[in-house]
């Protein structure tokens, strides 16, 4: 046997030749005649979900292997079929995946890009899954979905808010449904503006990692169009705990606006701290100071306790909508575990419907097959109102909220409450802004 | 044969066979059993347990011999890692000269950092190797996000040079690393009667590189000049007063060990190509600290087995969820299957962190000399026939002071 | 002149974290000689003593309310704490206020059984063992308590505010003279670090002028003697053990409403305590707490926007970069003993 042209195409011939069962390379694993990775042969469909269960994102990845499991036993027609019921496609019926039952892996990313991929290869080279999805990270969303895009493998992004996602790292074979940086500054600019007025100093605190980037960038062009002036932009270490040496400074520098551009346990300390510091009641340049939040997660929200009153932020769902679809997801989550679900919980399950929805549309589990399916597709019923799947750069487009912490919170999920809807059309912008390259989908084998 | 004496290579064809058989070794199950579940023969994980066999290898090279333990090696890893992805976008999709690039960035790093940090011993050492690695990691995951990808990592993308080969490949997309036409996640499979073997061609150059790292170690181990460094650890003081600078020698030990993590990192970009910051954080460097001794450090064959149980516990048991659990006591009655499951749960899926936290201390507490001890153990159990001399003189498993 | 004034407080305030988590860890570290990787999670479950606390404090019954509805349109629950009906709602609101200092109390038996329960059990047999062996055991404990953690109060932080008369801040500045609001402080950070200002003062007290810490700093020095000449000292590192325990614990306890804790806040601390340990110097304990300050005041100055701005990244890496500069100027750290833990 010869070792010289020993390419994936060429082992398929020479284990044909050798024959005795050996030799095909396991992304043809299961047909070799399919013409794509994994692509299922039982009567079941595997699916892969990839969340964070250790580290301090792990209660954040609990609540989305929750949804994830709602989504299952509603596609297999189970439960009361939660937001299958007021999804616009009707494709879906209950039988699961193009008649296969979905089954599914998880596995741990510890919100670390290296293990992330490494527990998606291991879903993909052992567990056959013919999709990822999950993650609460952008790192980790960036890293997984390349991986896809060399297996072959369609990736639905879960919580990951970088523009970078969807911008300059876009595959071909990545979607995501939740919201961006740029999106919450486009939303969150108007009603500041409303609330503070045109005249404020802005001070940014900025997580120094690629999200903190382009999250304090698209707050500060906003705002800076609004008319604010950007007094300083700090980058304050992602290990940081204690944020007093960074907002010690903030009373004296002049400004009378200070912008956490921090995520989940950053923003509870940071914020805690800024509260302390007594930022929430002082006063500078005869106004109230102002502190805001750009991305809000309800989970996290929680941890900084009473400090988010009154504080804005951006939130790509929350559990108090009133739309059909929101009413019909928070009944069918908070009946099965009792309490309501949070933003993440919320776009792994619509992601799991989209695709299983975009696989019946197609036919087919070739991931060409259905990001052609998902490429410009417009839905709605799933509880961000009418909502498009841009084929430019595989990212959706529906309404933003604006939140605000509220007040005096009825019971201990009531956190935030919604200040604005924000359409979809004032957070659209051109797919070419961000750069970077969809390539082609790749299929795999 | 090859310069060791029998015992050594008796250890040296052992290792060879393992690896070559890893993939019948790894999957002890059939695919569609229960136990399917523990078969770890796929080739990422397979991967990972040779690079980081690798890493623990050269690792011990400094710790088990000289007793200077560095808290900062993850460093030269991540290093060797950023330089490989760096050749594999400039230069060629080729893993050859992305791997030999790494091993020389790392050995260049770890000369600068040892000269250093070797002027402290014992504890200060440690802090120093540390300290460096924490502002790698700090540095490459904030500051030098344009040369390092941040936190994200560093990827390979379809607007690189490529000078040798091109940005893409026939079907526009991103070449996936390879040698001459073979692609290192390419595979070839076997089944035989509900059992499925992979063999994948990256596994087979890791492995291989790997055998070489290990014949290299025992070769270190045996010459004069692994004899200095074990004096070195036994009494460093002595050493000086006989009017010998022992330093050339711990800083030769050093840049070895650097060079071994270095290699090891370039076979993780050249097995998938992405370098993240997380690889040089201090985690990263005890968790070869642990593998280490976990394994029995100052064996030859220890570190390996500590990298792979490690490895091990992190992928296959942080998969195993509720789900899983239900399937596995499906047979037993309704009310004892529960039972069961939420005996089992908080031990697997997200609590495998819990497991391996248990193991490590049973391991310290029952195996002082780590897993080889228990490798000892189990033979003397069941080789009590042989003479007891035997076993006193077996260099390969006798930890080397 | 403000500006200065206001990070060398917001460093001594960071390097009392510091100062007392080293404090802890070098009565352990450098003189009873064990690496003790656990002394992060010492530091934590001291944090979630004040959690505990507050739930026992705020153990409830159910109450039904018809007349308010849940998220899901169902009566909502009303939960009623078990000491409202004991002591009445103003008391018991009072006592839940005030759960944070109350824990400190609560802590000290918690930890002093934790501490002498874990060299009894455990660290004992590992005194003659190599530190690598130290190392994993004690890595390997502080997983296990830490994922125990996990398990019963989940990953997210909880909060654990401060009695209501510590919230929010006052204007220290004007005590020493300068404008008004050009120095503005939260009361609860100076509470911590008077609180640390008495805890190493107590401790340094305990072990300079007591017969117990008299033969506590003999046996450091001399085990062998100390034991030749009939006294028990397994016994006084048991204790010391404890005590050592007991101090990481109580700046756990204190610094819950500084930043809400979590479960795996032991490790965010674990590297820098072994830093400042061993820039204070092995075996000396006013060398662990100066290099406290010291750090804490260097991070807090390299983290102005002004410096920054002049040296990207530089508050990232201070910490480590004046631990290499100390190492290599003083080989034993600021005010190291010869000959401990240098082979």
């Amino acid at each position: 046997m010869s070792f010289s042209n020993l390419t994936r195409r060429g082992l398929i011939q020479t284990g044909a030749v050798a024959g005795a069962g050996l030799a095909l390379p396991t992304y043809l694993r299961a047909d070799g005649h399919s013409g794509y990775t994994n692509a299922p042969t039982g009567d079941t469909v595997t699916l892969g979900f990839n969340v964070p269960q250790s580290g301090p994102y792990a209660d954040e990845g609990a609540d989305e292997l929750r949804a994830y499991e709602l989504a299952v036993e509603h596609l297999n027609g189970g439960g009361d079929g939660g937001m299958m019921g007021t999804f616009s496609s009707k494709a879906l019926s209950g039988s699961g995946i193009l008649g296969k039952k979905v089954a599914y892996v998880t596995g741990d990313t510890q919100t670390k890009p290296d293990a992330a991929r490494a527990s998606a290869k291991s879903m993909i080279e052992k567990d056959g899954a013919v999709m990822i999805t999950g993650g609460s990270s952008s790192g980790v969303a960036v890293a997984v979905q390349s991986l896809c895009q060399e297996a072959g493998i369609i990736f639905m992004a879960g919580l990951t808010h970088s523009n970078d996602t969807t911008g300059k790292d876009k595959k071909a074979n990545g979607f995501r449904h939740f919201f961006n940086s740029y999106m919450s500054g486009a939303a969150l600019a108007p009603i500041l503006g409303e609330n503070y007025g045109k005249d404020r100093k802005a001070y940014h605190l900025t997580a120094d990692y690629n999200w903190g980037y382009t999250t304090e960038e698209a707050v500060r062009t906003s705002t800076e169009a609004l008319g604010w002036e950007t007094v300083a932009a700090v980058k304050t270490p992602l290990a940081q705990t204690d944020f007093k040496d960074y907002v010690a400074p903030v009373l004296q520098s002049g400004a009378d606006i200070l912008v956490l551009n921090h995520y989940g346990g950053n923003m509870v300390n940071s914020l805690t701290s800024a509260v302390q510091f007594g930022l929430r009641e002082a006063q500078a340049n005869g106004k109230n100071f102002e502190i805001i939040v750009p991305l809000y997660s309800r989970l996290m929200a929680k941890g900084a306790g009473e400090n988010v009153k009154g504080i804005f932020g951006s939130t790509n769902w929350h559990w108090s909508l009133t739309d059909e679809g929101s009413k019909a997801f928070v009944k069918s989550f908070g009946t099965k575990y009792g309490f309501p679900p949070s933003q993440a919980a919320h776009t792994c399950y619509v992601q799991t419907l989209l695709y299983a929805d975009a696989a019946e549309r197609a036919g087919s589990f070739n991931p060409c097959a259905i990001a052609e399916a998902l490429e410009g597709f417009e839905f709605d019923g799933l509880g961000n109102g009418k909502t498009l799947y841009r084929a430019e750069d595989h990212q959706c487009f529906k309404d933003v909220l604006v939140v605000k912490g509220k007040e005096n919170p009825d019971n201990e999920f009531d956190l935030l409450e919604i200040v604005e809807v924000t359409p979809a059309a004032q957070v659209t912008y051109d797919a070419s802004i961000f750069g970077g390259e969809l390539g082609t989908c790749n299929p795999g084998a | 044969m090859f310069g060791l004496n029998a015992k050594d290579t008796r250890l040296f064809f052992i290792v060879i066979a393992l690896v070559a058989f890893a993939p019948f070794l790894m999957n002890p199950f059939p695919t569609d059993s229960a136990m399917a579940q523990f078969n770890a023969g796929y080739p990422d994980l397979m991967q990972r347990f040779v690079i980081f066999g690798i890493f623990a290898i050269g690792f011990n090279i400094l710790f088990g011999l000289t007793g200077y333990l560095s808290f900062g090696h993850a460093a030269f890893l991540g290093a060797g890692s950023y330089a490989a992805v760096w050749m594999l976008k400039l230069l060629t999709i080729n893993v050859i000269p992305a791997i030999m690039i790494s091993v020389i960035v790392a050995g260049v790093f770890a000369l600068l950092i040892g000269f250093i940090s070797l002027r402290r011993s014992g504890i200060y050492f440690s802090i120093l190797t540390l300290a460096f690695a924490q502002m790698a990691f700090a540095l490459a995951a904030s500051v030098l996000t344009p040369i390092t990808g941040g936190e994200t990592g560093l990827q390979t993308a379809l607007s690189d040079p490529r000078i040798l080969d091109g940005a893409r490949d026939a079907g526009g997309n991103i070449p996936a690393p390879g040698l001459w036409g073979m692609e290192m996640r390419d595979s070839a499979e076997w089944v035989v009667s509900g059992w499925q073997f992979t063999f994948n061609v990256g596994y087979y150059l890791a492995g291989l590189c790997m055998i070489l790292a290990f014949y290299l170690s025992i070769r270190i181990f045996r010459s004069p000049f692994g004899m200095m460094l074990r004096a070195v650890k036994s009494n460093q003081q002595r050493m000086n007063y006989t009017g010998l600078n022992t330093r050339p020698y711990t800083l030769a030990a050093f840049v070895i060990s650097g060079m071994y993590a270095g290699l090891a990192g370039g076979l993780m970009a050249a097995m998938d190509p992405l370098a993240g910051a997380e690889r040089m954080q201090w985690t990263a460097s005890g968790e070869v600290v642990l593998m280490t001794i976990l394994g029995g450090a100052g064996t030859l064959i220890g570190p390996v087995l500590g990298a792979g149980f490690i490895k091990y516990f992190e992928n296959i048991f942080s998969k195993i969820n509720d789900n899983v659990l239900h399937q596995w006591f499906a047979f037993m009655p309704d009310g004892i299957e529960d039972f069961l499951v939420t005996i089992v749960h908080p031990f697997v899926g997200k609590g495998w962190h819990l497991t391996l936290g248990l193991m490590f201390m049973a391991v310290v507490i029952f195996l002082p000399g780590g897993l080889v001890e228990g490798g000892q153990r189990i033979a003397r159990l069941f080789g009590r026939k042989k003479k007891a001399a035997d076993k006193e003189t077996d260099a390969s498993k006798t930890p080397a002071e | 002149m403000e500006a200065i004034v206001l990070q060398i407080l917001s460093g001594l305030d960071g390097g009392s974290a510091y100062a007392l988590i080293a404090l802890g860890l070098t009565l352990i570290f450098g003189t009873l000689g064990v690496v003790n990787f656990a002394h992060g999670a010492l530091f934590m479950i001291g944090a979630f003593c004040t959690v505990t606390l507050q739930r026992l404090l705020s153990y409830s019954h159910t109450v039904i309310d018809e007349s308010q509805k849940d998220f899901l349109g169902n009566p909502l629950k009303v939960q009623v704490p078990y000491i409202q009906d004991w002591f009445g709602e103003a008391a018991a609101n009072t006592i839940i206020d005030w759960s944070v200092p109350l824990a400190i109390l609560f802590a000290i038996p918690v930890m002093l059984i934790i501490g002498i329960v874990m060299e009894r059990g455990l660290i004992k047999h590992f005194y003659k063992r190599p530190h690598a062996d130290q190392i994993l055991v004690t890595f390997g404990l502080a997983i296990v308590l830490q994922e125990i953690i996990k398990a019963y109060y989940g990953a997210n932080p909880i909060p654990a505010p401060a009695p209501d008369v510590f919230k929010g801040s006052f204007d220290f500045g004007v005590l020493l003279g300068f404008d008004a609001n050009r120095i503005i402080y939260p009361y609860w950070r100076l509470v911590y670090f008077a609180f640390a200002a008495l805890l190493i003062t107590g401790v340094f007290v305990f072990l300079q002028f007591t017969t117990f810490g008299m033969v506590v700093r003999a046996g450091m020095a001399d085990r062998e003697t100390v034991g030749l000449l009939g006294i028990d000292i397994d016994k006084r590192f048991t204790i010391m053990f404890g005590l050592a325990a007991c101090v990481a614990g109580l700046a756990g306890v204190m610094y819950t409403p500084i930043n809400s804790p979590n479960y795996h806040m032991g490790m965010d601390f674990l590297v820098i305590s072994f830093v400042v340990v061993v820039v204070g110097g092995m075996g000396s304990l006013p060398g662990a707490v100066l290099a406290g300050f010291v750090l804490g005041i260097l991070q807090s100055f390299a983290s102005m926007r002004e410096v920054i701005e002049f040296l990207p990244g530089i508050n990232q890496i201070v910490i480590y970069l004046a631990a290499i500069v100390i190492l290599l100027t003083r080989p034993r750290g600021l005010m190291g003993r010869r000959g401990v833990m240098e082979e």
